[in-house]
Order: C-alpha cells, then sequence, then structure tokens
C-alpha cells in the first residue's frame, strides 16, 4: 500500500490510513516534508505514529511512507568524536545544510559516507565466521583500535576479503552465500545486542570524584541513579565524569537539557586532551544532543541510541560509560506520548509501563563476555541524571530506578546552598558495589581503604547527631572530644568529599590521592585525640593550620603532591604542640 | 523558520460546538496543524485562532478571544494557510504594542522588514555559542552575587507582594552589556494588571529608554489564551533584533506564571490528563519552547538574554511553575519576604540564588580578576552568618563562637549596604567596592576564600574593558 495519507495530527501525534500492515516501531515518513516518525499502535487500519521532528504545518492528506524498518543506527567508524542529535544525524551537518536553526524534514545518515578507513583483516578467505566475529581493525582515531564485527545473526565461510582503504558502506568481505559484510552494519535501537554471557563485576569504575570513589563506588558495568533536584549540581557532575573518569569510551547523552549547557559541553570537550592518552577527550567521546525545544519523540530515541552505540563498542572489549542528563526528561517524553495516545495514566500520568521500560533501559548495563571470537569483555556503565519535581525523591522516575540501579547518588538542595559540591547527601546515598570492590581498592588503594571508609561514613553520622545538639546547647556547651568530631567532619566535608569541579588539579582525584587525603583524616582525628587526652584544651589546637594543610593537598599539582602530604603530616603531628 | 507552502485561505461556515476557548469544526479538508484561524461571520467580532488538532471528521480550534456571545453556527471560520506570525523590525523599537502585536500608542501598524511565525525554531546546538559576556543589571546582588551573561535566562523567583515586577523594570531601565555594543529591550507584559501596566509606561517613557525598547503588553483585563502568543511574539521580535541587526537583547517575560495557567485553562478544556496540580504533563516542553529561545550564536554579533519573572503561588518554590523553570533556565534569583518586610530593596536572597553562567562571564579580561573569590567570600560569611542568626535565636548571641558572631553582625551589614540600593543604579565597581569593605571589617585570616593576590589587587576601580581574546 503506498497510498496511506495523514487522518490527524496533534502534538507529536498523527495518524495514517490506510497503514494496517506496517510494523510497530516500523520508521515511516510522514508528510510532504518527509519528517521521520515511528508506528507505536496499528488499529485496524489506522496507525499511530510518533514523529521525531516538528509537526507544526503537517496538513491532513499528506502521504505517510513506510521504509520497512524500524528506526536503525548504522555502527561502524567514525562514531568516536561525533555530535549527533537524538535520531543519529549529525548536526554539524545540518547546520551546514541548514543554518543555524533546525528545519524539519532533514535526513543525513550518522556516519560520513564519504570518510575512507583503512582495513586490515584479521581473518583469511575460507575462514568460518560467525556473528559477533572480528573481521579485521581499523584505526578509527589514534591509537582507537576500531574492530569490524561480522554483524550478530550473519554468518558463514568466508569466499572473499579485502585490505585496503574502503569507506562504511564498500564491501570488505564476502561470504559463501553470496553475503557482503561493509565496515558498518545497521541496528534496531530500540534492541539490545547479543552477547555470550554476563559477568560479574569487581573492577571499580574510577570516576576521580572521592565522594563517589571512597564512598559510594560502582563499578565497570553498575548502573547509578543521580537523583538532584534544579542548581544541586546533576550536570557539573555529568560533565566531571564524562571529561576525566576513567572509562575507554564515552557516551553523553544530553536528554531534554539546556542548548547552552549543551554548547559548554561542545565547547569545554573540544579542549579538553585526556592526560593518559595526551588525545583530545572528543577522541573517545560521541555526544547525543535533544535539547528540551527539540521534539520530544527524539528524546525518546536518543537514549536507545546511546545504548546501542555503547554496546557496540563493548562489543570490540571497551569500557564504555554513558551519562544521560536526564533520564526524568526521557520519561517525559513517554509521559507526553502517553497522554497523547490517551493511554491510561499510572503514577503521577507516567504510562503504567514506565518502570519496566526503564529496568530493561538499565538493564542493558553490565560487563560481559562478547559472542565471538577472539575472546573480549567489555562492559557499559550506566549513569542517569534524574530531575525529581520539587527535588521529591518519591516520584515515579526516581522510585522505579531505585529498584534496578546498583548505587544511588542523592543530591541535596540544602547541600548545595552551603556550596558543599558535589552536593552528595551521604545519609542517603548507597552503593551495592561496596563490597565488590573492596579487595581492588585494598589492592590498588592502600589496605585499611576499607576501613578508613566505614570509620569516615560514622564520622558523617555522628556529626549530624552532634549538630543537632549543639543548634540546641551552643557549640561551647560540647564536649571537647565532640567538638574534635565536628571539626574532623568538617575537614572531612571540606577536602576530602568536597571537590571544586572548576579547579584543574582539584576536578580528578586519583585513586592514591583519595587515600592520602582520608588518611590524614584519620591521622588528624588520632593525634586530636591524644592531644586531648593529654589535656590539651581543644581551643590549642592549631587547626587554622591544619585546615590550610589539608586545602593545599587537595588543590596541589600532580608533582607537588608528595610534598604536601609530608607537609601536612607535619602540621598535624604538630598541632597540639604549645 | 520554514514557513508553510504558499499560504492560501479557506473560508468554512459554521462549527460544530464550542466549549470554553475550543471551537470544533467538521472537515475541514487540508488543515494544518498550528494554522492560523479568523472567526468572524455576520454580527460577530472577529476573533483569531489557531488549529490545534488536526482531523479527518473534527479539527480544534483554540480560540484566542474571549469565546463570550460566540455562535459556532453562525461563524465564518477561515484558516489562514499558514501559522501565527508576526510583523517584526527594527521600527518597533519605541512602540507599546498589544499582546500579540497591535498597536497601543495610537500610531500605525508598523510596516516592519518582514513577517515571521511566530514559533521559532531551536537554535542547532553546534550553533551556540557558550555564553560568556557580562551584562551590567546596576543590581548590586545580580551584578556582584549572581552575574547574568548574554545569552541567559535568568529568571527572577517573586510572589504576590513582592517587588519581582519592579525589579524587572528597574533592569530595564539600567542594564547595559559592558563594552557599550547595540542593546535593546523586549519587554513582554503577561497578564500584568492595570496598575503595573502605568508605572512600566509612564517610568520606561520618563527615563527616555523608551527609544530602545519594544513593549507587549497582554493585560489581566486581556483574553487569557492570547497570553500563549505574546511571549512568542516578543521572542521573535528579539531574534529578529539580535540575529539580523546584531543587538543585544534583553528580553523581559513578567508574569510567567500567568502564562502557566493560561497553558493549564487550554489543556483542561481539551480534556487532556492533568498533571501535577493540573498543569499539562507536557508543561515543562512547552516553557523550554520558550526560554531556550535566549542564546548566542557562533559568529553572530548579537544576543537574546531572558530574565522571566515568575510569581510563586503560596511562595512554594517546589509548584511545578518554579520548579520547572528552575529546570530549564540557567539559575534564579530569589526575593525573599522577609527582606522585603524589613524595607530592603532589592530583596533579593541570595543564598537560594544562583547564575549557572556566572563563572563565564566573570574574571580577568571580563570583569575584575578577584571577582570570584570576592563572591565566595561574601557567600560563605553571609552563611555563616544566617546559620549564626539561627542559632542566636536559641542560645542567645552570647553563646556563640567569636567568630559566629561577627558573621551575625556581618549578616546586617551585608543587607543593609550591598544588597540594599533602594531603586538607585550601582556599577559593578561600586558594588565591588562595597564588597570589599564590608569584608576588611572581618579578620583577614578568617576570610579563607580570598588568596593574597586577590587581596592585594582589591578596590581597584577598573573593570575590564577589553574584550576577551
Amino acid at each position: 500500500m503506498t497510498d496511506a495519507r495523514i487522518i490527524r495530527v496533534a502534538g507529536a501525534i498523527a495518524e495514517a490510513q490506510p497503514l494496517g500492515d506496517a510494523a510497530l516501531y516500523e520508521l515511516v515518513e510522514v508528510g510532504e516534508r518527509r519528517l521521520l516518525g515511528e508506528v507505536i499502535r496499528i488499529q485496524d487500519d489506522v496507525a499511530t505514529i510518533q514523529v521525531f521532528e516538528e509537526t507544526n504545518g503537517l496538513g491532513l492528506h499528506e502521504p505517510v511512507r513506510r521504509t520497512g524498518s524500524s528506526l536503525m543506527t548504522r555502527l561502524g567508524p567514525g562514531l568516536l568524536g561525533s555530535i549527533i542529535d537524538g535520531i543519529g544525524r549529525p548536526l554539524e551537518g545540518l547546520a551546514e545544510r541548514s543554518g543555524d536553526f533546525m528545519t524539519p524534514g532533514m535526513t543525513l545518515p550518522t556516519l560520513d559516507p564519504d570518510t575512507r578507513w583503512s582495513f586490515a583483516p584479521t581473518v583469511e578467505a575460507g575462514a568460518m565466521v560467525c556473528g559477533g566475529d572480528v573481521l579485521g581493525v581499523v584505526e578509527e582515531r589514534p591509537g582507537m583500535a576500531h574492530q569490524i564485527l561480522v554483524p550478530p545473526g550473519s554468518g558463514g565461510r568466508v569466499a572473499e576479503i579485502q585490505e585496503g582503504s574502503y569507506t562504511v558502506s564498500d564491501t570488505v568481505a564476502t561470504l559463501d552465500d553470496g553475503t557482503t559484510l561493509s565496515l558498518s552494519h545497521p541496528w534496531a535501537i530500540r534492541q539490545r545486542r547479543p552477547f555470550a554471557h554476563r559477568l560479574p563485576s569487581d573492577r571499580p569504575f574510577i570516576t576521580g570524584q572521592r565522594v563517589f570513589d571512597f564512598l559510594f563506588p560502582v563499578v565497570e558495568g553498575g548502573s547509578v541513579a543521580v537523583p538532584g533536584g534544579f542548581g544541586t549540581g546533576k550536570t557539573v557532575i555529568e560533565q566531571s565524569l564524562a571529561k576525566y573518569a576513567k572509562a575507554d569510551i564515552m557516551v553523553y547523552i544530553g536528554c531534554g537539557e539546556r542548548g547552552n549547557e549543551m554548547a559548554e559541553v561542545l565547547h569545554d570537550f573540544g579542549r579538553l586532551i585526556d592526560p593518559e592518552t595526551g588525545r583530545p577527550i572528543m577522541d573517545r567521546t560521541i555526544l547525543i544532543v535533544n535539547t528540551s525545544n527539540m521534539p520530544v519523540a527524539a528524546r525518546d530515541a536518543s537514549v536507545y541510541l546511546g545504548m546501542t552505540i555503547a554496546e557496540y563498542y563493548r562489543d570490540m572489549g571497551y569500557h564504555v560509560a554513558i551519562l544521560a542528563d536526564s533520564l526524568s526528561r526521557w520519561a517525559e517524553a513517554l509521559r507526553e506520548i502517553g497522554a497523547r495516545l490517551q493511554e491510561m495514566p499510572g503514577e503521577e500520568g507516567y504510562p503504567t509501563y514506565l518502570p519496566n521500560r526503564m529496568s530493561r533501559l538499565y538493564e542493558r548495563a553490565g560487563r560481559v563476555e562478547s559472542e565471538g571470537t577472539p575472546a573480549r569483555t567489555g562492559a557499559v556503565t550506566f549513569i542517569s541524571a534524574i530531575s525529581p519535581p520539587g527535588g521529591d525523591f518519591s516520584e515515579p522516575v526516581t522510585q522505579a530506578s531505585l529498584r534496578v540501579v546498583g548505587a544511588l547518588w542523592a543530591l541535596d538542595a540544602s547541600l548545595a546552598h552551603q556550596r558543599q559540591f558535589p552536593a552528595v547527601d551521604w545519609d542517603i546515598s548507597y552503593s551495592l558495589y561496596t563490597d565488590g570492590t573492596t579487595e581492588w581498592f585494598a589492592r590498588e588503594g592502600g589496605a585499611d581503604w576499607a576501613e578508613l571508609r566505614v570509620e569516615t561514613i560514622r564520622l558523617l553520622q555522628r556529626d549530624r547527631e552532634l549538630r543537632e545538639i549543639a543548634g540546641l546547647v551552643g557549640v561551647d556547651a560540647l564536649e571537647d572530644e565532640d567538638r574534635l568530631v565536628l571539626e574532623g567532619a568538617r575537614i572531612a566535608r571540606e577536602f576530602l568529599i568536597g571537590q571544586n569541579a572548576f579547579h584543574p588539579h582539584d576536578a580528578f582525584s586519583t585513586v592514591a590521592k583519595t587515600y592520602h587525603l582520608a588518611k590524614l583524616l584519620w591521622a588528624f582525628m588520632r593525634t586530636g585525640k591524644a592531644a586531648l587526652g593529654d589535656d590539651v584544651s581543644f581551643e590549642k589546637l592549631d587547626l587554622a593550620a591544619v585546615r590550610r594543610a589539608f586545602g593545599s593537598v587537595k588543590t596541589a599539582a600532580p608533582d607537588a603532591l608528595e610534598q604536601q602530604i609530608a607537609e601536612a603530616e607535619q602540621t598535624i603531628s604538630d598541632m597540639g604542640a604549645p | 523558520m520554514k514557513r508553510l507552502d504558499a499560504p492560501i485561505a479557506r473560508t468554512y461556515s459554521g462549527a460544530a460546538s464550542a466549549a470554553g476557548p475550543l471551537l470544533f469544526v467538521r472537515s475541514t479538508r487540508r488543515a494544518k496543524l498550528g494554522e492560523w484561524v479568523r472567526i468572524g461571520g455576520e454580527g460577530q467580532e472577529e476573533r483569531r485562532g489557531q488549529v490545534v488538532d488536526v482531523g479527518t471528521e473534527i479539527t480544534v480550534i483554540q480560540v484566542f478571544e474571549d469565546t463570550l456571545g460566540l455562535k459556532p453556527a453562525d461563524a465564518a471560520i477561515t484558516l489562514a494557510g499558514e501559522t501565527a506570525t508576526t510583523v517584526v523590525g527594527k521600527d518597533l523599537l519605541g512602540r507599546a504594542l498589544s499582546g500579540t502585536g497591535e498597536p497601543l500608542d495610537g500610531l500605525p501598524p508598523s510596516i516592519g522588514e518582514a513577517r515571521l511565525p511566530i514559533w521559532g525554531a531551536p537554535i542547532n546546538p553546534v550553533r551556540r555559542q557558550h555564553p560568556s559576556d557580562f551584562i551590567e543589571t546596576g543590581v548590586s546582588a545580580i551584578d556582584g552575587m549572581n552575574t547574568l551573561v548574554r545569552g541567559q535566562k535568568l529568571p527572577v523567583f517573586s510572589a504576590p507582594g513582592l517587588p519581582g515586577v519592579e525589579l524587572a523594570a528597574d533592569i530595564v531601565e539600567n542594564a547595559r552589556p559592558a563594552r557599550g555594543e547595540p542593546f535593546a529591550v523586549v519587554f513582554a507584559a503577561i497578564g500584568i494588571t492595570e496598575r503595573e501596566t502605568q508605572i512600566f509606561v509612564s517610568r520606561f517613557r520618563e527615563s527616555e529608554v523608551m527609544e530602545r525598547t519594544v513593549l507587549f503588553l497582554n493585560q489581566a483585563s486581556d483574553p487569557t489564551i492570547e497570553r500563549l502568543l505574546t511571549p512568542r511574539v516578543a521572542l521573535t521580535t528579539a531574534e529578529h533584533l539580535a540575529y539580523t541587526h546584531g543587538i543585544h537583547v534583553l528580553v523581559v517575560m513578567a508574569d510567567i506564571t500567568h502564562y502557566a495557567e493560561a497553558l493549564r485553562e487550554i489543556a483542561a478544556a481539551r480534556e487532556e490528563i492533568p498533571g501535577r496540580r493540573g498543569f499539562p504533563g507536557y508543561m515543562y516542553t512547552d516553557l523550554a519552547s520558550l526560554f531556550e529561545r535566549a542564546g548566542v550564536l557562533k559568529d553572530g554579533k548579537g544576543s537574546v538574554t531572558q530574565l522571566p519573572v515568575v510569581s510563586l503561588p503560596d511562595d512554594d518554590m517546589t509548584h511545578p511553575i518554579p520548579d520547572l523553570t528552575g529546570y530549564i533556565t540557567e539559575g534564579q534569583i530569589v526575593l525573599s519576604r522577609e527582606l522585603h518586610q524589613r524595607g530592603v530593596y532589592p530583596p533579593v536572597d541570595v543564598l537560594p540564588s544562583l547564575s549557572r553562567l556566572m563563572n563565564a562571564g566573570i574574571g580577568q579580561d571580563r570583569t575584575v580578576p578577584e571577582h570570584r573569590e570576592w563572591a565566595d567570600q561574601l557567600y560563605a560569611v553571609y552563611a555563616r552568618g544566617r546559620e549564626a542568626k539561627l542559632m542566636a535565636a536559641i542560645v542567645g548571641s552570647e553563646g556563640l563562637a567569636p567568630g559566629d558572631r561577627r558573621a551575625l553582625d556581618f549578616v546586617d551589614a551585608f543587607e543593609g549596604q550591598l544588597i540594599h540600593q533602594g531603586g538607585t543604579r550601582r556599577s559593578l565597581v561600586d558594588t565591588m567596592r562595597i564588597g570589599w569593605s564590608l569584608l576588611e571589617t572581618l579578620p583577614r585570616d578568617e576570610l579563607t576564600r580570598i588568596s593574597d593576590t586577590a587581596w592585594e589587587a582589591r578596590g581597584r576601580d577598573e573593570v575590564s574593558k577589553e574584550p576577551p581574546r
């Protein structure tokens, strides 16, 4: 049937008839401007379509064309460093064609069709291959090997395989049955990519943020929810992780967020150099950008697109981190579309299938053994910001997330008002990955890592109790030992878990630096306690010097760190001296 | 910014039914979503509307004017063949117009330079310049503590009885870009009262800012649904001035709460599933389609900066309107009832206030190098003092540690000298000077946020005039 026509348009939803033979989630071109859309409901011969582009100006009787496949993305070399919208169109390319503003109805391939890649095969003609096997390698960016995989589901004997320079759509290998393979293959973004089996994860994902690495660690392949009201610093955290955290590849999804923030990301990321590789961080980054005023249905797609790209690199054996900002906007897109379909709403108007969709999404994260040979293990870590209305965590998106994630980094507005950043509420945040990573941190950080961690959490809890008491009776009425606890907790908040995302030497903290700061805190507590035991009064302790010393360690340049730590140790041991 | 194909108007007679602001029309062949509609008919006043739902059986039209007395059966309904447009041009500067762009000042309608659709199109994110140029508003609490930057959207969170709109008017009068670039103000009054209207119009006329201002007035007595158009007409005008004429435009929208209520009214009339407090589930997306029109383009000369005013119903920051606004905008200026009652003007509470783009707009080459440290230190002492104030209420100020006691005294000085400025304009240089003199009353070793370099350099009375590299 070719003459399907629009019979209704309301918001981002259109209905077309006759289109009863379409498949659910089939991609269609809507109207004379060929806006992309996706079939989300079929009733008799009427198909309901969510349109990924602005629908203003769409009229009755305009044609609707089927494409025969669902929303696909082409996976292949050229993804790294790209900036694409929610349905995979490169934004630079769109700007070249239509200028400063987005124009509906543009189609552009995600991968540049003209770039030639130098392909080196790793299998020979005559070899048997199956889905997931490595055919060969392309150097996508300097030092970044991009393995060309046999698409999942294909396989057979290699009849012919070429070496040399090819575009993403050129044939590089032919199988016995005539199947041609190129450097890229399409994948339906809503479908998860297969793997051989899941692996347990005991390797922490080093975020470089002390409050996370030290108190609430996440593993490679883990998932974290980061809820916080506005102004609590979600975006700064997501951006710090994207810039500095230790992953091979970063997929940053700006989902329904601010345009100026994305401009900042684009501006910063273009200039930052990864200290380890000496390469621009854009070389390992993929940015998916769908700002809040871009079409709402594309917001839904953007999250799946990011997940698919992450899984693709995972299958090559990389550790990929996805930073989604924010998943609430994705859930709201579902709600908006659900409401237009007049579905029976669940909690707070969200569709009843929200928790189900969310857990399926979160469960696409994980550490896995890939399909095919040679053996590869890769991981997808999923960190999603959540924007609960009014900062109230009892809302459905936060709650649905908590049922599946392995860690909660809860951000608190009152901490943010006190300029305590990252504003992580240590009372309600948690990580289920703590036990699994103890061994790694004991080996790579320090033997007493776990003890220091527990002690620090206890200190912070005691601090909260004491401050309540102090609020009633005044600080002066507290025992000296309690005042030492208050002071220790203040140091912990300011210098250990507090971190300045804009300070060149404080924005990222190595595991060693985190460990030493924790050690210093406990040296301070011990020395302080001993001094008080020797009848030195709390007032006599030289706290100003101690705080200065902690400050110097916190912001020390890497080559001065050791020196500053030594000096801080000295200051601490001298603090009770007369 | 693409318009529909060559507009062809078609007229239909009679609507099937009407409900509140909605008109339901049968079988309008080739109606387009968003299409502009004129509703007339014998003995009926001319009304305007917009297609919000097209279907083969029923097409729904949202009517912007009051539907009182509208007879559906006798209505002549003309579909204009294009979406809503507005006349834009430099000759609008100095004009006072209605919420939909009709002259209110007795002058003939503007000829303008172009007719543009009011819905705008999203800026391609890769074409956005990261905002980083300071705008001096003349208000210490903003310039010093929560700096406004070109291309930013920074709302004022006010509340009934608080002078949010007055503060916005002060800024309209006093704002200027750092280096004297071309500057204009587009003021969109949304549902404001007759009293407020009089204040603005006479104030702007007297202060000669009118010639660089375009005023769009949708008053409280004007049709509610028109409020959905006013900010879009204003923003389209502003975008044209900014991107065609290279002018830095400040758009003041007061009051967004009235806008959101109009949105709710339409949603309810369409029997949509209500979200929190009856507001529609797409309110975030809808507000974003306004606020995201702030920005600076790469290689462009002009910019659109927004200063929306939001009245917090019941002083509640978690109400959906300020809440969703806060999630979209880049910070907020929060007014405090307590400060207002103590006669502090403008009554800005700097603790919950925030400008997310401040860091990019201040410092070396932009304002003064020590700006950040200065603001951080004032903020820290003030925050400590406010906490001490709470504690002093329980234990008495004698029970406080000496540092807390000093911070407590600092609170009154800070509010009385730095925040309070009456209605006068204060330059950033003066703001900084007052801040330093307040800090100088404290022992130097308590000023831990201030480096020695910044301390030595303080009180320099030059703000960077050089364009940044």
